[in-house]
């Protein structure tokens, strides 16, 4: 219990002020605590949420993919020209529109692990190329969507939305299984230490590549959630989806040195960022404000995390003490 | 005991370089099932090296590994595991952010990428609590355990991975004489099993106590191999030591009657990195540091510059206390320190900068100086004939070498009462050399307190007018005159008393 309270103890503070946030959302909200309140509510996290997930995988292994917005774009966009069909050619889309994401985090892992550049750079470019091919697919918003298939996604299920549905689903059926799994543990050996996992007999190479393709997944499933939600496909959503995922993770305990941190702490921050942005539209804040606080409370969520990297042992050698 | 035909591992013919620098040199090496088997060598001798090969870390330049006699290609530890080549590391392989019980699972035989299994785990904890770490518990995580329990936990998991080659790279430094025992009783049993043990150590008794032979390194080749007790002391660290002629070094000369102190330290401690250390440097003398890497003569450097926080103790310079404030405080001319890094690619110079810019940054901050006027470096650079293809060109243009030569000039402009050289001439070729050992004496006849700390025995007994050796943070003996010699360099940096008189067992 001490070990678990330790280990989690980012986790279980950034749980905390989810759950203060979300009762004084529910409290400030004109229509109250509803099924529908709820359901608009984790909608608009989840799909952060998975984009902060996607963020997690490449800094856990001690990198950043500034390409998960355009990922999210591009897929966005695919999504909106093949998810208006049914049965089979919606299944084809919903598989090509997530094989789409696994393309580009593999293509930015190959670049990151092979051509030894660094993930800054490489998808700092990436993302630009992303960005150009959704645009050259869909220049200006539009597209059809199935909506039988996107109500199922964004409504509620006995009166639990079934985006919580979903994430819940992320966090048992995928990511306690794949804790415990060799690569579970490889990607955050690479990320704390490359050379101490090297030597343990880690394929660090495949480890790191498959952290950078499970980013592109997730952006991936972040951009189909996103065409369910809205059910039309937009080019221009990367930029701002690129920043608040580094920002949720940040906040949910993430450290961006990599090596630490959990999935469930990325999504509690993604929640979190969201519940404070939702909370803003309330609260009387004119509009035109509204930027200068989201950036005032990302430049806080960054520094606090910044603050606990000086705490970690990562400390000049001279000058110690 | 007998040999069986059959080595586990060998090496034949192995050569590794780095760039210009040869760590191995056609090397043939063999380990038997049930043998312990020693590796002795001065620092750089290339050990390590060796150890890595086998280990598969690093891929030989030129000959073939063997694995039970059949030829094995490394890529990676990995593959080495899989043939039962386990090596515990002197840098450990630990992952910080892990708990112990994810690190003992990391890359265990079985594992892979896919599903962990926890299978050796309960035989984990069992050897764990045999070398008296009961208290480690497999929920904590590595980054909040000491190095002892850290080295305690790498010989666990090294030994969790069945294996039929383990090599101990120096895995018990930090642990306790009583921890260290429990460690050998468990590496005698491997042994009896008909494991092979490969063993690294500095510290002479423990290789008398494990060792059944022992092969001796010089300059990255094999001098010897012997059965433990086959040699004694004196012999063993003459093939250490091995003939060198060197004609680098200018005559010294014999000290002023009467000369000054210029630098003395009293009680200088930083604990419990450094002990309370105390030694004068007079006028003209060049006083030497050596000892195995780590002991504290490194830290001690840095400790005088007024690089770390919390040192105790006096500084006297010319009779007067020097702050410890840092470098700006140091660097002053009623000071006047000077300090020349051990890596001089990251703390002595900055790369990307031209070597102008470099040159000006040790003068900033000095009121008296115009950094700016570039005829204050030009006497030194001249004297050290610095080769470079324009002074507006980066100083990584330059050669290891004449980067070394940028640092000397940067810090003499400032006219030092004190020199302070963490190794100044590793990895630097001949003639720069004998350049920069030139330039130290002169400035030492000039009135410089020189304090050099060397890696390399030449330097302390050729150059030096005496020499501290250290020893866990501490100076173990002073050497001067006639008992400058390597043997007793090396015997003391080992920490055996004299080797001339005694054939007993040194404690460490």
């Amino acid at each position: 219990m001490r070990d678990f309270v330790t280990a989690y103890r980012r986790e279980l503070i950034a749980a905390a002020v989810l759950a203060a946030l979300l009762v004084f959302y529910l409290i400030t909200h004109p229509r109250g605590a509803s099924t529908y309140v709820l359901t608009i509510w984790a909608n608009q996290c989840a799909i952060l949420g998975l984009v902060a997930i996607a963020q997690f995988f490449a800094v856990v292994v001690r990198g950043i993919d500034l390409s998960v917005g355009a990922i999210m774009a591009l897929t966005n966009v695919v999504g909106s020209h093949l998810l208006s069909g049914t049965g089979i050619d919606l299944a084809f889309g919903v598989i090509v529109v997530v094989a789409t994401g696994a393309a580009c985090g593999l293509l930015n892992g190959l670049l990151v692990v092979y051509g030894r550049i660094q993930p800054i750079v490489v998808t700092l470019s990436s993302a630009s190329i992303f960005v150009g091919l959704a645009l050259i697919l869909r220049p200006t918003p539009g597209g059809r969507v199935n909506y039988d298939i996107a109500d199922a996604m964004t409504l509620d299920l006995f009166g639990i939305p079934t985006a919580l549905v979903l994430i819940a689903i992320i966090i048992f059926a995928f990511w306690l299984p794949f804790r415990r799994t060799g690569l579970g543990l490889g990607i955050y050996a690479v990320g704390s230490s490359q050379q101490a996992a090297f030597q343990s007999g880690m394929p660090v190479a495949t480890i790191r590549l498959a952290a950078f393709t499970l980013a592109g997944v997730f952006a991936g499933l972040a951009g189909l959630f996103y065409t369910f939600v809205t059910t039309t496909g937009d080019a221009g959503i990367a930029p701002n989806f690129t920043l608040n995922s580094i920002a949720a993770v940040v906040l949910g305990g993430v450290l961006l040195r990599g090596g630490t941190g959990t999935l469930i702490g990325a999504l509690i921050g993604a929640f979190i960022l969201k519940t404070i942005a939702s909370l803003m539209f309330f609260s009387g804040i004119p509009s035109l404000a509204q930027p200068l606080f989201e950036g005032l409370i990302l430049a806080v969520a960054i520094a606090v995390g910044a603050a606990d990297v000086l705490r970690s042992k990562h400390r000049l050698e001279v000058f110690g003490r | 005991m007998t040999e069986p035909n059959l080595p586990i591992a060998s090496i034949k013919g192995v050569t590794k370089s780095f760039g210009a620098t040869i760590a191995l040199q056609d090397v043939d090496f063999d380990c038997y099932p049930g043998e312990v088997h020693a590796v002795l060598g001065e620092n750089g001798a290339g050990k390590s090296t060796l150890m890595k090969t086998i280990s598969g870390v690093l891929a030989p330049t030129s000959g073939t590994v063997f694995a039970q006699g059949k030829p094995v290609t490394f890529k990676g530890p990995a593959d080495a595991m899989a043939v039962g080549f386990v090596c515990m590391y002197q840098e450990l392989s630990l992952v910080p952010d892990l708990t112990v019980r994810e690190n003992l699972l990391l890359g265990a035989p079985g594992s892979g990428l896919g599903r962990l299994k926890g299978g050796a785990l309960p035989k984990a904890r069992e050897l764990l609590d045999q070398i008296d770490g009961e208290h480690i518990r497999f929920g904590s995580k590595v980054s909040d355990l000491t190095l002892a329990e850290c080295q305690q936990v790498e010989v666990v998991k090294a030994l969790i991975r069945n294996p039929k080659l383990l090599i101990l790279d120096e895995s018990t430094s930090a642990l306790n004489s009583s921890v260290v025992d429990k460690v050998f009783d468990l590496v005698r049993a491997q042994r009896d099993l008909g494991v092979a043990i490969l063993f690294i150590s500095h510290r002479f008794h423990e290789i008398e106590a494990l060792a059944d032979r022992i092969s001796v390194f010089r300059n990255g080749q094999r001098v010897e191999t012997f059965r433990n007790g086959d040699q004694d002391y004196s012999t063993i660290i003459n093939m250490m030591v091995g003939q060198r002629i060197d004609e680098l070094f200018p005559p010294k000369v014999i000290p002023k009657a009467g000369a000054e102190p210029v630098l003395e330290l009293r009680d200088f401690a930083w604990p419990p990195k450094v002990k309370p250390t105390s030694f004068t440097i007079k006028e003209g003398q060049i006083i030497g540091l050596g000892g195995l890497d780590g002991q504290g003569q490194s830290t001690l450097l840095q400790g005088i510059f007024g690089l770390l926080k919390g040192t105790q103790g006096t500084i006297l310079i010319n009779g007067s206390d020097a702050p410890k404030s840092g470098p700006l405080a140091a660097k002053q001319s009623d000071v006047g320190l000077a300090y020349i890094p051990e890596d001089r690619k990251a703390d002595g110079l900055i790369q990307a900068q031209s070597i102008n810019e470099n040159l000006e940054l040790a003068a900033l901050g000095r009121s008296d100086l115009n950094a700016t006027d570039h005829n204050i470096y030009k006497p030194s650079l001249d004297r050290l004939e610095l080769k470079h293809g324009g002074l507006d060109l980066p100083v990584s243009s330059l050669s290891g070498g004449n980067q070394q030569k940028v640092v000397l000039a940067k810090w003499l402009a400032l006219a030092p009462k004190v020199l302070l050289l963490a190794d100044p001439t590793r990895g630097i070729d001949v003639k720069t050399k004998t350049q920069i050992y030139a330039l130290l004496r002169e400035l030492a006849e000039q009135g410089t307190a020189i304090l050099l700390l060397s890696t390399d025995y030449e330097e302390l007994i050729h150059l030096c007018d005496e020499t501290h050796i250290f020893y866990d943070g501490g100076i173990v003996r002073s050497l001067r005159g006639e008992d400058l010699s390597a043997q007793n360099i090396i015997g003391a940096s080992l920490n055996i008393p004299d080797v001339a008189d005694h054939k007993g067992i040194a404690d460490a």
